[in-house]
């Protein structure tokens, strides 16, 4: 069967390079960054701890040597190698998956691509391979790790290069990459899992980077725990699948899923369980508080990992699984359900932030709620549509703020200023004119996001709110009853929660936009005059990603605008994914009538007018010039608390789960099981019973004869009495 | 004729028993152990009028056992009263580990 496939004896034969690549470049860099330590060279690792650690007053190490003008501590000893192998392995990857995608194009191919590498776990009717699958699927998701990824590591030369950690830190990059990469190329659901897990490792060594405080290396431990949560749902539906379908490869779980009956309980539990690892992986409600504290890591890593890639995870498995989801109606409802929740609830906080990259972390949970939306309702094509797009304008955001961030911290490194937070936007105003660069492609990004023609995030996000608007018109989801509502009504609420969630998105990206580069300057007078742009190395990246912000609805450009205007071809995207995704959507989309031109015209209008309603309802309601600094800023009160305090989510669930946890742990696990009944009763116990049972052998040991002759009698009239019963 | 000789073995024996248990002379306990035997030598002889021989044998096997055990068990206990100066049981737990 192999060897009839289209793509066999060409590039494709290599994929399992695409992985290799930035293995081998984690093993070199790491090496070097092992060397590096082990050595300490002219760059020690104490003498500073790099120009962007996350939250300001840490420099007390570099304040030794802060009196002369050595603005630019010596860098990492194999700086020039580590710059040359890390985003080396990236571009070489990237070159590779250009050339399959190449092939893949001028092929007809029908089914995946399966390159087995070899037998991993024969295990009785257990068959695992270790196995690559390249379908439209994941050559759309290797080209946006590898593409995205190269880019981001470019733009990390720059960023870090002050950072003593620059080796180690090009090293946990390389793996996360080899992990995703994995992760969306596995062919059945454990290797699948092991990139899962590798890409949650290596999130949880950069939110960590800068493990020297406490806060960054907690916030890396909460991401790691909280996906645990989900993983054992992935984990219990990877067991539920087995036992019912006696396979795990995604071929044959799509080919046998059959067996399940349509909307049965027992499809929709396996689907509501793999929900549980989504939600987790992609911080949708309920496990979303991780991303927000995840923003302690690097701001390449914030835009690579809890942007473009990792987070995205969730919704590339849906998809993958869109056999299974497509005959769960309900398990579908709530995957677009608490997309939508999400998507609305995590623009509400985006409001009120004032770190710069937490407002963009909030962006990314609504946004991610919106692909689940998208998901959800069977527009599988919509869903990765926005997935792509929102690669390309979230990680030019992050990007963005993270050339802003590192002009903050060099200006306020440079004047010896260790104290003001150079990530909270009442600090900034008035970038614009030290970095128009990044102004410019920072805009180019918010309107993206904001969804204003011709910008990618538009078309995505237009794609996704158009699909739940027909679907709520005759489909099996609509059809369908959720917890007693008819689905329909279900998905209308959907469409109303993303509509508000567009407004607010819109709302609080201008208002991020003019508080940073907007505005008097709030930096301070001796800080002021060392603002500068960034080097090219991250300018250049940024470009590129504007470019492909402005122009990624080229992609899959619906059929209602280039009915009107002629762009060029349509939904381009969605004939690609057809022969993946296009049976899963047609099941859901069964019974749907085609909605009227006229009336998407409508929805189209809609959706434009809610963009520049929010922006131009920020732009005239917000103030940048009567913003103070972050030290002279009065509390909020009321509502804007609430919001500012992100709903006291935190809060609930440290006094809901959290304490609990923790009491249950002290009060039953640890003094009552495991001092009590381990120690004690156990270990104490079995040694107090030994002793006993000795004691009591060695008082019938008296020396005495006639004790003896009695146990001996005793033992006698016994014997013969059993004997007795045993004839009798 | 065949139950009184079993019934009277029995009596016999469990006067050795009891001998044995409660008294704390080794003497009288050495006696209560021969005692024993006797009785066990006359369920043998009894029984041997209704099954043959073989039990006569045996009695006069465990007489012979018996003489020997008799002599070293009274140059046992002489060798213990010189040992101790005492034949009371109770004030020898030599066997004690």
């Amino acid at each position: 069967m192999q060897e009839a496939h289209p793509l066999a004896e060409t590039a494709a034969r290599f994929i399992w390079w695409l992985p290799t690549l930035p293995l081998i470049g984690f093993l070199i860099n790491g090496a070097l960054a092992l060397a590096a330590t082990a050595k300490p060279g002219p760059a020690d690792p104490s003498a500073d701890h790099g120009h962007d650690q996350s939250t300001g007053p840490s420099h007390a190490a570099s304040d030794s040597h802060a009196h002369g003008d050595d603005a630019h501590p010596p860098r990492h000893r194999f700086a020039r190698a580590v710059s040359v192998v890390g985003p080396g392995v990236m571009v070489l990857a990237f070159g590779l998956a250009l050339a399959i995608f190449a092939v893949m194009r001028g092929a007809e191919m029908h089914a995946p691509y399966i390159n087995t590498l070899f037998s991993w776990m024969p295990v009785g009717d257990l068959q695992l391979d270790a196995a690559l699958q390249l379908d439209q699927l994941s050559m759309v998701m290797v080209l946006v790790i590898t593409g995205i990824g190269m880019l981001i590591h470019l733009f990390s030369i720059g960023y870090m290069q002050d950072d003593p950690g620059y080796a180690r830190f090009f090293a946990y990059l390389n793996l996360f990459v080899f992990s995703m990469l994995l992760l969306v190329l596995g062919a059945n659901m454990v290797v699948t899992f092991v990139g899962w897990e590798g890409v949650g490792l290596c999130s949880y060594l950069l939110i960590g980077f800068w493990f020297t405080e406490k806060a960054n290396a907690d916030a890396g431990k909460k991401a790691f725990v909280v996906n645990r949560i989900g993983d054992f749902g992935f984990m219990v539906a990877m067991f539920m699948l087995f036992a019912n379908l006696g396979t795990l490869n995604y071929v044959d779980i799509a080919a046998r899923a059959g067996q399940f009956a349509p909307g049965g309980a027992l499809v929709t539990t396996i689907c509501l369980f793999m929900l549980l690892g989504c939600f987790g992986k992609s911080a949708q409600i309920p496990l979303y508080t991780w991303l927000p504290d995840a923003m302690a890591g690097p701001t390449p890593v914030s835009a690579l990992i809890h942007a473009a890639t990792m987070v995205t995870a969730g919704v590339y498995l849906v998809a993958r699984t869109s056999m299974l989801f497509s005959i769960a109606p309900v398990a579908s409802l709530t995957v677009a359900l608490v997309g939508a929740v999400t998507a609305l609830f995590a623009a509400t906080i985006g409001l009120k932030q004032w770190d710069i990259k937490k407002v963009l972390a909030y962006s990314t949970v609504s946004q991610l709620g919106y692909m689940f939306v998208g998901v959800g309702v069977g527009a599988y094509t919509a869903g990765v549509f926005h997935l792509v797009t929102h690669a390309f304008f979230k990680a030019l955001l992050f990007l963005g703020s993270g050339s802003v961030i590192f002009a903050m911290h060099r200006a306020y490194h440079a004047i010896h200023n260790h104290s003001d937070d150079a990530q909270d936007m009442r600090n900034m105003g008035g970038m614009k004119r030290y970095m128009p660069v990044t102004w410019v492609v920072m805009w180019v990004a918010t309107l993206a996001i904001a969804g204003i023609p011709p910008f990618a995030g538009f078309f995505s996000k237009d794609e996704i709110l158009g699909q739940v608007f027909a679907r709520a018109h005759g489909s099996t989801l609509a059809s369908a009853t959720y917890l007693g509502v008819s689905g329909a009504t279900v998905l209308y609420a959907i469409w109303i929660l993303a509509l508000a969630a567009a407004l607010l998105t819109a709302i609080y990206m201008t208002r991020m936009m003019l508080y940073t580069f907007h505005g008097p300057n709030r930096t301070g007078d001796g800080a002021q005059s060392h603002l500068a742009e960034a080097p090219w190395i991250m300018t250049g990246p940024l470009v590129v990603l504007a470019i492909l912000s402005a122009f990624g609805g080229w992609l899959n450009l619906p059929e209602t605008v280039t009915e009107m205007i002629p762009l060029g071809p349509t939904a381009v995207l969605e004939h690609w994914l057809e022969p993946v995704v296009g049976g899963a959507t047609e099941r859901i989309a069964a019974g749907s009538a085609h909605t009227a031109a006229s009336t998407e015209q409508v929805l189209l209008g809609v959706a434009i007018a809610i963009a520049v309603a929010g922006i131009a309802l920020a732009w005239t309601r917000l103030r940048p010039s009567s913003l103070v600094p972050k030290p002279l800023a009065e509390p909020s009160t009321g509502f804007q608390k609430v919001l500012e305090n992100k709903w006291y989510v935190d809060e609930i669930y440290d006094v809901s789960v959290v304490k609990p946890v923790y009491a249950t742990s002290r009060g039953v696990l640890w003094k009552f099981f495991d001092v009590g009944v381990i120690d004690t009763l156990f270990a104490n116990g079995s040694a107090a019973l030994a002793r006993f049972l000795g004691w009591v052998g060695s008082q019938v040991q008296s020396g005495q004869l006639g004790t003896y002759a009695w146990l001996l009698v005793i033992g006698a009239v016994l014997v013969i009495r059993a004997f007795a019963q045993a004839g009798g | 004729m065949l139950a009184e000789s079993l019934a009277l073995s029995a009596a016999l024996f469990t006067i050795g028993v009891v001998g044995v248990l409660v008294r704390r002379n080794a003497i009288i306990v050495f006696m209560c152990v021969e005692l024993m035997l006797n009785a066990v030598n006359l369920s043998f002889v009894a029984l041997a009028r209704a099954h043959g021989t073989a039990g006569q044998v045996f009695a006069i096997f465990v007489m012979t056992v018996a003489a020997a055990e008799a002599a070293v068990g009274l140059a046992i206990i002489i060798a213990i009263f010189r040992h101790v100066r005492t034949v009371n049981l109770k004030n020898i737990n030599l066997l004690r580990g």
